[in-house]
């Protein structure tokens, strides 16, 4: 079956009944940006590009709604008008074949992916107010509504963020917007090691300055877009005077671990957007590991993956997400140490989010669950999408 | 009772009541169970006291096992289960089944791990929402989201509530502050999500979880994450003569790129309720009140205060005061903090309402409010949080006049219904428990519905755990399972492909 792509809400909930019952499974796709992450499946492609646009924008109530198949950078170019953005720093990925970003919304929902502000602002799923879909079941819902505070029922908007497709193909996002700070600045240090560097920014988080963004990006290889020499970075945001305050006593805590480089905004902006945008660009044979643990935990983990010689790696969320760019040819890319890492250091979450197709038929590419969260995901799973056809396998096998 | 019914009792249950307290008693001692009708009565009510029932018997475990252990023996019997955290819910979201066991999670007390490394602290449910402050402020941390009953209530009933506090508008409500959960299905199996690192890979169960209102699983542990406190905080308290100028004045501030740790608006009725309880200078002749909190790095508060002083002037502010002290910033809070217990002053009783507007809405639904408050003939004071929308009307009413309290739950589901028609919604932090469950169509389409309901049927799939709540109406898992696609009925083959 080639493509198929509805134009109105109405058309998709037929393709999907058609679907149901000719037991044919489809993969809901916006631009296809990240149709190289999780295991490979051949699903005729469900192309959503043709619902797009902006259905409410109100600036003063800090609320937009936009249909799934939207481009992001278009959400972002509107809301930036009126000095206002997604808090989260949407990343914007290339496709696997290197064509620009044009990501929707939908996949952005569906993978849940937020930059390097996260760590203050909260993910993609904390911004989310509503969603309107259709299930597996091939029924339009909604869920949520278009305030911040909401407890009507269960949060069945949240709750759809980061299931890549598997449970609903989402139509609609009403989204919380934040004003845009008025002036940001980073401050830097270089040449740290790990444990130095994480020394570096724990520290900032006792005092009461309100770091948005907190990386360390160790030296790079000689292909590395990031320069030579390892560095440390913190990112202050807000209102001038209040930046210009907080930057001195970031600068005093910095000052104890080498020369304090500060990056005003626009350089500033600039390094954010690159760490942002880590998951794009891949060289070929390269695998890519992207790694939720505890912040502290940093060090630790990454000692124990001596073994692996990664290429690069790097640390945002003042540690608690890794980087990871291993050789593709490593047979299960890395997947046991690595996790075995997570375990013996705290806990948390190994995504492979690039690597040969081949390999992530054969290896979890997301967590492996403990049975009794394994068979709740699967219950989910089945009540959504009975007939198995919103992107089954693209998770977990059989799911 | 009044509007909302429960289901009816199941018989077999009651019948057997002996033996399920005999089957309850092998996993825990006496002590820690509840049976005869004196010792039932205390757990009757939850805070929304016009509900009452006692439950079939009322236990207390202390670890996960035994909760893990209840639970299996009564999914075995097919015995319905009631978790219960401190009894401060206000939609009725712990009221007792009278074929249903009562769980109380209060023995689950203690702060297991303090990791200011992490900014996480781990904690058994029972623990207070205050509690978990309490335990790191030494340190210059704090938890959050701070409802008013934060003394009171648990870490436990806040994650199955969603709870928010004044604090939220700016630092989020539980959902964006929790990390981890341990939680027990109602087959007994213990599940654990997240932890002390950031967003989940797999579904976000701990989203679904958050705000469930104890339908899905009883949760044992949580993790939450814990922030420096900000190094000043001041407030500015504000005196308008219409509450239209106000409503327009929070919406300038917001307009203004300013986020506020906390923007609270109280109506005339209720800032003399609150005066003349706390008696902190509230000016009585106000109709309407806005007190607006900014915190963070004395030049950044400094300057927003002149900020916000420049724009409520230009919306006609009568008065305003900016707090020069810490002590003077608590005395505006006063009356705020008190306004509940002031209402209940002035009323034999009173039903506390919850929706969420749009800000710009919030003059319209004030006017319309008091159009409905002269035709219901009972009063209404309003303190709510204004920078996010979310109301809560007092209705004043007595209980020991016949009718009124259905006159005032009358009053209140209007008000809500008024809500949604706006573009709101039917509760912002409170659930909706029996209170609201009844309005959920007014919101919710029945596939809406349908797919909140396979959510439970997940999790719960005999529908044992704290049945009655949420849902209008009960559809068995099986029944909602059914699939309704016709294939003779599609447009699909006329569809473009390409
Ligand atoms: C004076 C007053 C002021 C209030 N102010 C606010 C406010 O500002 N903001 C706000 O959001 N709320 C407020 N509330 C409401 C209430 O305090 C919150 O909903 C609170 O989170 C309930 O916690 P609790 O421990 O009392 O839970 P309970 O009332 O015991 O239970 C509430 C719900 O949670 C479930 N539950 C409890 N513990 C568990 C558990 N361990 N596992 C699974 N389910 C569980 C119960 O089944 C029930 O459905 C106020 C209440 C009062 C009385």
């Amino acid at each position: 079956m080639d493509a198929l792509r509805p134009m109105t809400e109405a058309d998709l909930v037929d393709i999907i009944a058609a679907a149901v019952a000719d037991r044919v499974p489809l993969a809901p796709t916006g631009q296809g940006t990240k149709a190289g992450i999780g295991r490979p499946v051949q699903h005729p492609r469900l192309e959503l590009g043709g619902l797009g646009g902006v259905t409410l924008y109100e600036p003063e109530e800090l609320v937009v709604s936009v249909r799934a198949g939207t481009p992001v950078d278009d959400v972002v170019a509107l809301l930036a008008a009126k000095n206002q953005e997604l808090a989260f720093e949407p990343p914007r990925w290339r496709t696997p074949d290197g064509r620009a970003s044009r990501g929707t919304i939908g996949g952005l929902v569906a993978a849940n992916l937020s930059g390097p502000r996260r760590f203050k602002a909260g993910a993609v799923r904390d911004h989310i107010l509503g969603v309107k879909g259709v299930s597996g079941r091939a029924e339009a819902f909604k869920a949520g509504g278009r305030v911040v505070k909401n407890v009507t029922g269960y949060d069945l908007a949240r709750g759809l963020a980061g299931s890549w497709g598997t449970l609903a193909v989402l139509t609609e996002v009403t989204f919380k917007v934040l004003p845009k700070a008025e002036t940001e600045m980073t401050l830097a240090v270089a040449g740290l090691g790990f444990a130095r560097a994480v020394e570096a920014l724990a520290g900032v988080l006792h005092l009461s300055v309100d770091v948005s963004s907190a990386a360390h990006l160790p030296a790079a290889g000689a292909e590395g877009s990031f320069a030579e020499e390892a560095r440390t970075l913190l990112r202050l945001e807000g209102f001038a005077a209040s930046v210009q305050a907080r930057a001195e006593v970031v600068a005093r805590h910095l000052s104890g671990f080498g020369p304090v480089e500060r990056l005003e905004a626009e350089a500033s902006g600039q390094i954010w957007a690159d760490i942002r945008d880590l998951g794009a660009g891949l060289a070929v044979g390269e695998a890519l590991w992207r790694v939720s643990i505890p912040p502290a935990a940093a060090a630790a983990f990454a000692d124990r993956l001596a073994g692996l010689e990664p290429r690069r790696m790097a640390f945002d969320w003042s540690g608690g997400l890794v980087w990871l760019r291993l050789d593709g040819a490593l047979p299960d890319l890395g997947a046991d140490v690595i996790r075995a890492a997570i375990a013996a250091t705290g806990g948390g979450h190994a995504t492979l989010i690039s690597g040969p197709a081949e390999a992530r038929g054969r290896i979890a590419v997301f967590e492996p669950q403990p049975p009794p969260l394994a068979a709740l995901s699967r219950r989910l799973k089945d009540q959504f999408d009975p007939a198995g056809i919103l992107n089954p396998g693209r998770m977990w096998a059989g799911v | 009772m009044t509007l909302v019914q429960m289901p009816v009792p199941d018989a077999a249950t009651l019948a057997h009541r002996d033996e399920i307290i005999a089957g309850l008693g092998r996993i825990l001692p006496k002590s820690r169970m509840v049976v005869d009708e004196r010792g039932l009565k205390p757990w009757e009510s939850d805070a929304l006291t016009a509900y009452a029932q006692l439950p079939l018997v009322v236990v207390l475990p202390e670890t996960t096992e035994e909760v893990s252990r209840i639970l299996a023996f009564c999914h075995a019997h097919d015995v319905k289960v009631v978790p219960r955290g401190a009894g401060t819910s206000l939609s009725g979201g712990a009221l007792p089944l009278a074929d249903g066991v009562l769980m109380s999670m209060m023995r689950f007390n203690r702060i297991l791990d303090i990791d200011f490394a992490n900014r996480a602290v781990v904690a058994q449910p029972g623990v207070t929402n205050l509690g978990l402050t309490r335990a790191v402020e030494h340190r210059g941390f704090y938890y959050a989201p701070d409802p008013s009953s934060q003394l009171a209530c648990s870490i436990g009933g806040n994650v199955a509530e969603n709870s928010g506090g004044v604090h939220s508008l700016k630092y989020g409500l539980t959902t964006n502050n929790v990390l981890g959960l341990e939680m027990v299905l109602m087959t007994g199996e213990v599940v654990r999500l997240g932890g002390k690192h950031l967003d989940s890979d797999g579904y976000d169960l701990l989203a679904l979880m958050t705000g469930s209102e104890g339908l899905l699983a009883v949760i044992t542990e949580v993790t939450v994450r814990i922030l420096k406190a900000p190094e000043t905080a001041r407030a500015v308290l504000v005196a308008f003569s219409s509450s239209d100028n106000a409503a327009d004045a929070v919406a300038d501030i917001i307009a203004a790129g300013i986020i506020p740790g906390g923007m609270e608006m109280m109506d005339h009725p209720a800032i003399n309720a609150a005066e003349d309880f706390v008696h902190v200078g509230y000016p009585r002749d106000a109709e309407a009140l806005l007190i607006v909190e900014l915190d963070g790095p004395p030049v950044e508060v400094d300057d927003l205060i002149a900020r916000v002083e420049a724009i409520v002037k230009a919306r006609g502010a009568v008065d305003c005061r900016i707090s020069t002290s810490d002590a003077e910033r608590l005395a505006f809070w006063a009356g705020r903090k008190a306004a509940f217990p002031a209402v209940g002053r002035i009323s034999p009783d009173y039903l506390c309402m919850d929706g969420t507007i749009p800000r710009k809405a919030i003059s319209e639904v004030l006017r319309r409010m008091r159009e409905l408050s002269a035709d219901y003939g009972l009063r209404v004071a309003n303190v709510f949080h204004a920078g996010d929308g979310n109301l809560h009307p007092l209705i004043l009413y007595d209980a020991n006049k016949p009718g009124e309290l259905e006159r005032a739950e009358a009053f209140g589901a209007d008000i809500l219904r008024l809500c949604v028609a706006v573009g709101g919604v039917l509760t912002g932090e409170h659930g909706v428990g029996v209170e609201k469950r009844d309005l959920m169509g007014t919101m919710f389409n029945e596939v809406d519905l349908a797919h909140q309901m396979r959510v439970k049927c997940a999790f719960d799939a005999k529908q044992l755990l704290n049945p009655g709540k949420m849902f209008p109406e009960l559809h068995r898992c099986a029944e909602l399972g059914r699939m309704r696609v016709h294939a003779g009925q599609l447009r699909f083959p006329d569809l473009p492909r390409f």
